[in-house]
């Protein structure tokens, strides 16, 4: 089973703390990996400007690989800022193949508009994994954005931060998502490991969503780029927080209306019944069957946890402004904002959604039954 | 003692070991009280008298002789129309249990008979292939109690409905919707459907059983359930009732009852669930409706605005229109119009390989509302024997092909498709029916399966009965005689349909909880699909399983 930890926070913080309240949980998982995001990053030797520089994550497994990655670079415009050296105890890292974790700034190219940019940034993330795998895996990307930090490793989550020093402080951040385990149910591939991520989107997930099939083949039959991979049955909740936010451009709240829609007896009462009745009927094949337990974080920074219908799936907030936890389980919340009041925690149930907005000064428990704002002609 | 004289025989003198059905008698038992020859619906068997020689020595008197025992006895025609069709109402209605019909278990002779007076044998049921289908070997293998809390199939709350209708992707119907504009009608409905069964082909008691049973189920028992009438129209008490939102109103190429439907659609109270347009029918593809003469009784002839006694053949095709393509979207396109754009429409076709050439057409048809494939082993109330066993696609991989289509194409959400033809063909009604909503169907129709476990049908895919063309029906199902269909208590049927329902409803929560499945019907979740026949799991696209 998953466990899952977020930290967010006005100020930049050790990740190495949040692999502690990883660790507070390790009953709750087999240990058998590490997915690690960070986001708001700031680094010990280089002043990272985000409105001008984009980072990349992954792995090279082989000499050969980097090299082929700094031609892709090369040939795409991007122009190196920094490359971050972690400091790497290979003992303590279960496979051997590890030629070099990466964590590249490059400077944005110029005279792009956003929208451009966005796409631009990932086709290349796409071209770098797509030339990985045309070598027998030798490259894994795993984020190619701004502001954002992945890690991903197999093995036990502390472990790995040991291996790669996070402790060191020379990379901190004000949102940190981690979770601890490879694969649910398919094969172990570094590409299987929560988080996921799609144009600085993320998400992880604990549970298993039984309805992975069907929602990953409608996905992939958009065919938009980006949705592919599906190692694992959680990396659909990323894609759908993408398509619902960025392709259907509707509030974040739908993302909770799209995968667990309230029943239509619910709906008749509703205020704004009538269009989620609709939505729901031409969303339905994005209803996940959990039990999950969503946490995702947005590029804005704001972090949000969705309960699934069946609220089979534990999860805890908990904080004080300026911090907020979110945690599988309240040891991990403890574990990460220790000086909040525990009785403000509050544990969400199937109908809510849990916003930590970017300015972090109150948490937003918005439930299903309320409206939410949608533009003036719907 | 006789001698064997030169025996005159015609081709098709039959004795009756050469028949299917054998009936076994028991002359110790028998009360002569003549039941089970007035219930016969073949009048295969009759009493008659016979007399027996026995032979009589007399030895002291050295005299030989004979004495004659006369006795009164049952015995079975032999003729081809006569011939016993193991319905077992003798069984039935027998106080002593003296006689009943016994299957023949060696070949039996009459299949090279049947088309006596040069007419081709023609009989009700579906495809005379018996044992285990295709649908009855997949096995719901994907357990997720395993790696997650399991599901309690008594307790947990299950979402099992689905949605007929076409549904727009979601980038269109945010679209429409700021603009105010149409958006395709649909019905979320229980996806075990009462398959098309004419009013007509059904017998009124039948007819108003399946509809009272249907009307409980979804106002008592909250299971959406429809059905849906076959080409014969619908009684006009029904059409002005608000019971008409659980009926599916067929429209075939003979369009019998469609007069009195336009005529009542300004009285309706209520719109219908949907309409269906028959192109074709899994158990006869290539063939019309065909209601025999037999069946057009006074009440059936006006519903449907023939003269009584008549045969009722449909023509293969909507006979109006030029080609396929036309007839699909002009009959879609004034359907939706004669109900306001408010009703889902949506054409059945019988299983074919050319199935996804329709579907494609109906993809880009913006009024379509779902199709309905029926396979091979669909069910008819009359046919040649020879299209019912010979003719058609089977289900299972003429659906799934059609969804993977739909899959490639990214518009699996957007047509239902829906399947029919053999569902519950060995009773295993939930199990077929969920088998085929992982293949890819939203939902499934079953007519045959109705029949036979809501009010008792006694026909199977080894001869017996399969006389619904003649109006005999034995149990009243099929039959216009109120002598016959009297014998069937609507209550009774009603009754028996709640039964069926809730007990689907039962199952398919006792498949889909072990598979992690209750906030959607699982459609398409092919992973968790396996057979044990490597061949099939390759051409289905799911897993081969030993």
């Amino acid at each position: 089973m998953c466990r899952l930890a977020l930290k967010s926070s006005d100020t930049p913080f050790s990740p190495y703390e949040v692999l502690l309240a990883m660790e507070a949980m390790q009953e709750g998982y087999d240990g058998s990996g590490l997915g690690l995001l960070m986001r708001g990053v700031q680094f010990a030797d280089f002043n990272y400007e985000p409105e001008n520089q984009v980072i990349l994550s992954g792995i090279a497994h082989t000499e050969e690989a980097l090299s082929r990655l700094n031609g892709i670079m090369e040939s795409r415009g991007f122009e190196q800022k920094y490359d971050h050296e972690f400091t790497v105890r290979p003992e303590l890292i279960e496979a051997r193949d590890r030629f070099k974790y990466i964590v590249r700034v490059y400077k944005k190219p110029a005279d792009m508009e956003e929208a451009q940019l966005e796409d631009y940034l990932m086709h290349t993330r796409l071209m770098l994994r797509r030339d990985g795998e045309e070598h027998g895996g030798d490259l894994t990307v795993f984020s190619f954005w701004s502001d954002v930090v992945m890690i991903k490793e197999v093995g036990w989550p502390l472990e790995v931060g040991d291996a790669l020093s996070l402790f060191d402080n020379r990379i901190m951040a004000r949102v940190v998502m981690a979770q601890g385990r490879q694969n649910t149910n398919y094969g172990i591939n570094l590409y299987a490991c929560h988080p996921f991520f799609i144009q600085g989107i993320s998400t992880m997930t604990n549970g298993e969503n039984t309805a992975f099939v069907p929602i990953k083949e409608w996905l992939e039959g958009k065919n938009i780029p980006g949705y592919m991979g599906y190692q694992s049955d959680s990396e659909v909740f990323t894609h759908i927080l993408h398509y619902v936010t960025k392709k259907l451009k509707l509030p974040l709240e739908v993302y909770k209306h799209v995968i667990t829609p309230l029943k239509p007896e619910e709906l008749e009462s509703h205020p704004q019944g009538d269009f989620l009745q609709g939505l729901r009927i031409a969303c339905r094949r994005l209803i996940i069957d959990g039990p999950n337990a969503v946490i995702a974080t947005l590029p804005d920074e704001t972090c949000m946890l969705v309960m699934d219908a069946k609220k089979m799936r534990p999860a805890t907030v908990g904080g004080k402004p300026g911090t907020w936890a979110i945690a599988s389980e309240m040891c991990g919340v403890q574990a990460m904002v220790p000086d909040r009041d525990p009785a403000f925690d509050f544990q969400p149930m199937r109908e809510h959604t849990v916003i930590i907005p970017p300015d972090r000064k109150e948490l937003l428990i918005w439930t299903q039954f309320d409206p939410f704002t949608l533009p003036q002609a719907a | 003692m006789d001698s064997v004289r030169s025996v005159y025989t015609t081709p098709s003198s039959l004795t009756y070991c050469d028949l299917p059905w054998i009936i076994q008698h028991r002359e110790d038992r028998c009360t002569l009280c003549g039941r089970c020859t007035a219930v016969c619906p073949v009048n295969a068997i009759y009493l008659t008298y016979r007399r027996q020689r026995v032979p009589k020595l007399d030895v002291l008197k050295k005299k030989r002789g004979n004495e004659y025992r006369h006795f009164v006895g049952i015995r079975q025609h032999t003729s081809i129309e006569k011939k016993c069709i193991g319905c077992g109402m003798c069984s039935s209605v027998c106080p002593n249990e003296a006689i009943g019909p016994v299957p023949n278990t060696n070949e039996h002779r009459t299949v090279f008979h049947q088309n006596q007076k040069g007419d081709a044998w023609k009989r009700g049921g579906r495809r005379n292939r018996s044992g285990a289908t295709i649908l009855d070997r997949i096995a719901f293998d994907r357990i997720s109690m395993l790696t997650d809390p399991a599901l309690d199939a008594g307790r947990h709350e299950f979402s099992l409905n689905t949605i007929l209708g076409r549904v727009l992707p979601p980038e269109e119907f945010l679209r429409r919707k700021m603009a105010g504009e149409w958006i395709p009608p649909t019905r979320e409905i229980f996806p075990f459907v009462i398959g098309s069964m004419s009013f007509g082909a059904l017998s009124p008691n039948m007819w108003l059983g399946l509809l009272q049973g249907v009307a409980y189920c979804n106002e008592v028992l909250g299971i959406p359930v429809v059905m849906a009438t076959g080409e014969g129209g619908c009684p006009p008490w029904v059409l002005k009732s608000p019971f008409l939102k659980y009926i599916i109103l067929q429209i075939a190429s003979g369009y019998f009852g469609w007069d009195e439907i336009i005529r009542a659609i300004p009285d309706m109270q209520c719109d219908p669930a949907a309409i269906e347009i028959k192109y074709g029918q899994g158990a006869k593809p290539g063939d019309g409706g065909l209601l025999m003469w037999f069946k057009v009784s006074n009440l059936i002839a006006r519903l449907r605005g023939v003269p009584e006694g008549v045969d009722l053949p449909s023509p293969p095709v909507h006979q109006t229109l030029y080609s396929i393509e036309e007839s699909v979207m002009k009959m879609i396109q004034t359907l939706s119009m004669a109900f306001g754009f408010r009703v889902p429409v949506y054409p059945k076709i019988s299983g074919s390989t050319s199935a996804k050439a329709v579907l494609n057409n109906l993809v880009r048809n913006p009024y379509a509302g779902g199709l309905l494939i029926d396979g091979i082993d669909g069910g008819t109330g009359a046919a040649y024997n020879v299209s019912m066993d010979a003719t058609g696609h089977p289900i299972a991989s003429n659906l799934r092909e059609c969804y993977q289509d739909l899959v490639a194409q990214g518009r699996q959400n957007e047509i239902p498709l829906f399947a029919a033809g053999g569902i519950g063909k060995n009773g295993n009604v939930t199990q077929n029916g969920m088998a085929l909503i992982m293949l890819g169907a939203s939902g499934v129709h079953m007519g045959k399966y109705i029949m036979q476990a809501c009010a008792g049908c006694l026909g199977n895919e080894k001869g017996r009965c399969n006389v619904c063309n003649l109006g005999i029906c034995p149990k009243g199902i099929t039959s216009q005689n109120p002598k016959l269909y009297r014998r069937l208590d609507p209550d009774d049927v009603a009754q028996r349909v709640a039964d069926v329902f809730t007990a689907i409803r039962t199952e398919m929560k006792k498949i889909m909880a072990p598979l992690g499945r209750s906030q959607s019907l699982p459609i398409g979740m092919s992973d968790a699909l396996g057979i044990d026949d490597a061949d099939v799991a390759q051409r289905l696209n799911i897993k081969y399983i030993c």
